[in-house]
Formats: C-alpha cells, sequence, structure tokens
C-alpha cells in the first residue's frame, strides 16, 4: 500500500487550471482553497454543483474538477434554487461578491433566505467592486475611496455598508446556519464552510458563509497595508464568527 | 409513477389559460417557475392546482428574473422546466433568456402579450413581438411560435418542449391576453398516444460519475478571455440557427396564389384576417392571406413568393408596426407596396380589416 503526500491543493480543485486567475494577493484563491478543503472532507466531489457569479467570482468557472456553472450577475442564487428544487439529492453551492449578493442580487438573497432554499452561499467580501475597476460596493467602509466615492464613502450620500449575515439572520426562518469567516483564519473559514454544506446535506435549511477578503489590485495597498485593512479596517466593521448554528 | 395527466380525446370547452395548464402538463413539463402578472396568471392557478396530481412541481419566486434564472436551474438539472409572462415580466424575462439563448438551454417561456409597458390594458396587444423575438442582448436564436386558436396552444406548446430539447435554442409559445382569457371548444390528448415521439430531456450538470476522475467535468460558462471565442460560441449558434430554419419555419396561406392582395397577420389578428379573406372573396375582391406561425424563424421564402404574385400587401396588426418590420427584409426588392393597418393594444374584427383591404384596393385602382 502506498503512502501519499498530503496533496498541496485540494483534491477537487483542477489542477489543469491553475495557477489560477485571480490577482497576486487577492483573497478568492484562499476562500476557494477552504472550499475545496470542505468539499475533500466531506467527499463531495461527485455530487456538488458549484455556480459562479458575475465580477471577480466568475474566473472561478473551471476551478473545481466539479460541475460548475457560471451565471449572470447577481443572479445565481435563482438558478441553484431552480436546479436544487428538482434535484434534491444535489449539494449546491453558490459562490458570489458582495455586489452581486448585497446589491443587483439582493432580492434574490433576501427571498431564498426567507423561503429557507437548500443552498449554501459564500459571498466574498472585499468592500467593493473588483472586477469593473474598484467602484464603491454596498460593504464599502465610511470613510473609503474608491472610484465612485474618490473623496470616501459619506454614509449621509451613499448608506452605511451592508451587514450581509445579520440581513440574512434577520430573515431566515429556524434552521438557517449563518457565519462570517476571513481569509485571515483559514482554518476557521473551512469549518464555516463545512458547517454550512453539512447543513444543507442534513436538509436543515439555508446556509450562509461570508468570508472578508482581500483586492490589494484596487485597495491600491501592499502587503502590510492590505493585511492591516482586512484585519484592522474590515474586521472591526464585521465581526467575523457564527451568528446562527 | 403518477397517473398521465390527459387519456383518450377529451373534448372540452375551455380558457386558454387552463388549456396551456394542460398541454405543460401533457408536454411532460416537470416544473414551472412562475411570477403572477396579468394575463397569464389562471395558467399558474391551473398548475398549481393540477400540477401535484401528476408529480409536478411549482415555485413561485420573487421576480420574472428570479423565475426566468430558475427556469435555466431546472433545464440545468435535466427537467423541462418552464415559466410563463406578459409585458413588463417579459422585460425582466430578457436577461435570464438571454444567457439561455447563448449558453443553448432550451427554456420554454409562454407569452400572454399585453398593452405596452406598465398596467392597465391586458387583453388586445401584440406588441411584444420585438421583444420576444429579438430581446436581450443577443442575436435571437429563439424559436417563437404565434398561436391563433386553442387547438393551436395546446398542440405548439406540446412541439414547444419538442423543438427546445431538440434543438436547444428557447422556445415560446406567444399568444396574448385575448388568447388567455377567451373560452373555445378544444380537443386535448395524450401526445404519446397519438403517436408523437416526445424528446426526452437530459441533465447538463449533475452526470454520473467523479469530475475529473472518472470523467470531465462539466463547465458551463458565459463568460469569454478572447473576442474570437465569444465571435465562434456565436457563430455556432448562428450556424445551427440557419440550418434549424427550413425545419422550424411554419406559416399558413389562404387564397395567396391568385390574390392581388395580400394579408399579412400573425397570431388572433389573423383570425380576423382570414374572416376579412372571405368577405372580400364574396364581394369579388381578389385577397389572399399569409400568415407567420413561427416568427422566428420566419418562412421568409414562401412569404417572398406569396408576395411577389399579389399587387399590394397589408399588414394587419395589434402593433405598430413590429410585425411590418419583421418581414420586409423578406420582401426587399419587390415592388409591392406595403400598407400597414396597425391597432396598437387594440382589437380587429375582420370587417375593419376587409373595409381597410377594399380602401386600398379601390384606391389603386384593382377594385370592383
Amino acid at each position: 500500500m502506498s503512502v501519499q503526500a498530503r496533496p498541496a491543493i485540494p483534491r477537487s480543485w483542477r489542477p489543469e487550471t491553475k495557477p489560477h486567475k485571480f490577482c497576486p494577493g487577492c483573497g478568492h484563491g484562499l476562500i476557494l482553497k477552504a472550499l475545496g478543503m470542505a468539499v475533500d472532507e466531506l467527499d463531495l466531489q461527485d455530487r456538488l454543483i458549484f455556480a459562479c457569479d458575475i465580477g471577480c467570482s466568475l474566473l472561478a468557472w473551471d476551478f473545481f474538477n466539479i460541475d460548475s456553472i457560471h451565471t449572470h450577475h447577481g443572479r445565481t442564487l435563482p438558478v441553484l434554487t431552480g436546479l436544487k428544487r428538482v434535484r434534491p439529492e444535489l449539494i449546491v453551492v453558490a459562490y458570489m461578491g458582495d455586489g452581486g449578493a448585497y446589491a443587483i442580487g439582493a432580492q434574490h438573497l433576501v427571498n431564498a433566505a426567507a423561503r429557507n432554499e437548500f443552498l449554501t452561499v459564500i459571498v466574498a467580501n472585499n468592500s467593493l467592486y473588483a472586477m469593473t475597476g474598484g467602484q464603491m460596493a454596498p460593504t464599502t467602509l465610511p470613510g473609503q475611496k474608491t472610484e465612485t466615492t474618490p473623496y470616501g464613502r459619506e454614509v449621509k450620500a451613499a448608506g452605511a455598508p451592508v451587514l450581509g449575515p445579520e440581513l440574512v439572520d434577520s430573515i431566515a426562518p429556524t434552521g438557517a446556519y449563518i457565519a462570517r469567516g476571513t481569509v485571515a483564519s483559514m482554518i476557521q473559514l473551512k469549518n464555516f464552510i463545512k458547517k454550512a454544506l453539512v447543513h444543507q446535506i442534513e436538509g436543515k435549511g439555508f446556509s450562509f458563509v461570508e468570508s472578508l477578503s482581500t483586492c490589494p489590485t484596487n485597495w491600491r495597498t501592499n502587503a502590510a497595508e492590505t493585511w492591516h485593512f482586512l484585519e484592522k479596517e474590515m474586521s472591526g466593521y464585521f465581526k467575523v464568527g457564527e451568528i446562527r448554528q | 409513477m403518477a397517473e398521465r395527466p390527459l387519456t383518450g380525446e377529451r373534448r372540452a370547452f375551455m380558457a386558454g389559460n387552463e388549456v396551456l395548464a394542460w398541454a405543460t402538463l401533457a408536454a411532460g413539463a416537470d416544473v414551472m417557475y412562475g411570477y403572477p402578472i396579468t394575463p397569464q396568471n389562471e395558467l399558474m392557478h391551473y398548475w398549481t392546482r393540477l400540477a401535484h396530481r401528476f408529480g409536478r412541481e411549482f415555485l413561485q419566486t420573487e421576480d420574472e428574473l428570479s423565475a426566468g434564472f430558475a427556469t435555466i436551474g431546472g433545464v440545468l438539472a435535466g427537467k423541462k422546466a418552464f415559466t410563463a409572462t406578459a409585458g413588463p415580466g417579459n422585460v425582466l424575462m430578457q436577461e435570464p433568456l438571454s444567457m439561455a439563448e447563448m449558453m443553448r438551454l432550451p427554456v420554454v417561456v409562454i407569452v400572454a402579450q399585453r398593452g405596452g409597458p406598465s398596467t392597465g390594458t391586458v387583453i388586445y396587444s401584440q406588441q411584444e413581438l420585438n421583444l420576444t423575438c429579438f430581446g436581450g442582448n443577443g442575436e435571437g436564436f429563439r424559436v417563437v411560435y404565434s398561436t391563433s386558436s386553442h387547438q393551436e396552444l395546446f398542440e405548439y406548446t406540446l412541439k414547444a418542449f419538442n423543438i427546445a430539447w431538440k434543438y436547444r435554442f428557447p422556445t415560446f409559445i406567444l399568444g396574448d391576453g385575448y388568447q388567455s382569457k377567451m373560452y373555445e371548444p378544444i380537443i386535448l390528448f395524450d401526445p404519446e398516444e397519438r403517436g408523437w415521439e416526445m424528446v426526452p430531456a437530459r441533465p447538463l450538470l449533475g452526470l454520473p460519475g467523479r469530475p475529473g476522475e472518472e470523467r470531465e467535468p462539466v463547465h458551463l460558462r458565459n463568460t469569454f478571455n478572447l473576442e474570437e471565442e465569444l465571435y465562434e460560441v456565436v457563430m455556432a449558434a448562428a450556424g445551427d440557427y440557419a440550418r434549424a430554419a427550413a425545419d422550424l419555419a411554419e406559416y399558413v396561406t389562404f387564397r395567396a396564389d391568385d390574390c392581388e392582395l395580400l394579408i399579412v397577420a400573425h397570431g388572433v389578428v389573423a383570425r380576423a384576417a382570414l374572416a376579412a379573406v372571405k368577405i372580400l372573396r364574396q364581394q369579388g375582391l381578389k385577397a389572399g392571406y399569409f400568415r407567420p406561425i413561427t416568427l422566428r424563424p420566419l418562412a421568409e421564402k414562401e412569404l417572398r413568393e406569396a408576395a411577389g404574385g399579389a399587387r399590394l400587401i397589408l399588414v394587419a396588426e395589434s402593433a405598430y408596426g413590429q410585425l411590418e418590420r419583421l418581414i420586409k427584409p423578406s420582401l426587399y426588392g419587390l415592388e409591392q407596396p406595403v400598407h400597414g393597418y396597425f391597432r396598437p393594444g387594440l382589437g380587429i374584427t375582420p370587417e375593419e380589416i376587409a373595409a381597410e383591404a377594399a380602401k386600398i384596393l379601390n384606391s389603386a385602382g384593382y377594385g370592383l
């Protein structure tokens, strides 16, 4: 019996599409690593459907050795709702950014959560629209400079940052799983995602994990500044932890 | 195994929306995703009452975007999924339909046209021709059946699922509020009992086997790294559409072979046009008619032949020239003048078309 070394990358990843397409320092690769590890540990590769949105999340369309569908901006939840309703044996993961989840697709998030759809939603929160060049997102912090808030986000004019998991918590019925992780704490993030998937497998209800993520390209930060923004600014506003178990 | 919705022939007198519910059941539709909008509502009402008896599913979504994208999800899962909409719902539906068109997803959509743009007028309209044929950011690779009777609503709905799953273009039943609400006699039947071959659905995602190890993963995308990649996908679809067009295009003519005036109309207005031709012929005026059943693809060659044999063409529609614009490229180079009888959002009677036709014929010197 041969002994295999622990793979450097999750087994469910697709090696042919690596290195991945995300920018250096981007958090997406880490969130997808946490997802890959959770999928491996639960041995879900042959019954998972991975669906990605528009924005940088779409670059994950061929990321896994998993059947995958790339949808339109904000529309990943209705596609998976339609799929899961008629193939309940499949485990489905919606992967999207904060813009897709909390702005253009907000009505789908609110209603999928309210109906307690058996979906697992993973939202990368990097505080801005990255693929389009760094505009304000629902999650942009007060005072944060983006291309559409060049002098900093004014809460009076542009509203306060959306707290996604807390929003879902206010809507989802009993049975939902809701957490916020961060790419700064990978084992915790992997465990949150794993619990979300188990929640769906056990048919308990809607499961939702937001992960704080990084975008040095649009933040225009070096490594130290990126880490500071993630760990101090974002984690200060968006509280990491499980909201509902 | 749930019982079959229909056995033998069932003669009935029912509203168009009820006909559509029976048609989708008989076609083997597995699931409807819908959002309330007049005049298609009763289709949902009948579906929600009937579907569970036959093991079918329903979900009322939060809007038409969601209904359209959930229909896509149902199709990806390998189920015959459909939705129904109208008016502003049809506008919202164009986003998922653009995705379905580009990704060749066999969604079936029933459109009950209503007067645009928002609310109040929900019976007479053919104002959703442009939207249904060419809406969205795509090229209009769609199959659109414009029905004009309840029997057609039933039979073309059966056919729509077969066409969608065979050719993998989004397929539409383009009706209207009048057809949805009107009562008419109809014969319902099970298509397989009649010898129809029903095209099965098959899953596009969630296939058997461990992806990456026992088989390649399915990676469906709508994103392209290079312009040339997008170009190749669109051109492949264009080629498939052009090759299928001859099989798909349907039309009806009446007295078109020896007419001086050819009336072109579609949908419920074509009934008035047919009756108008009979009135005009009784008056000794040589009228004929051409009715495209498929608006996409259009029976271009046959239309051109019929038009080429006439001296004048009259397009009658409950819209301001949407059908006229659709057919004019097929008539390019012909010298016959094209007259429009445009009644956007209004019903059209045989007498009105006959009067208009007689006026045109007389003023051109072809009358009595």
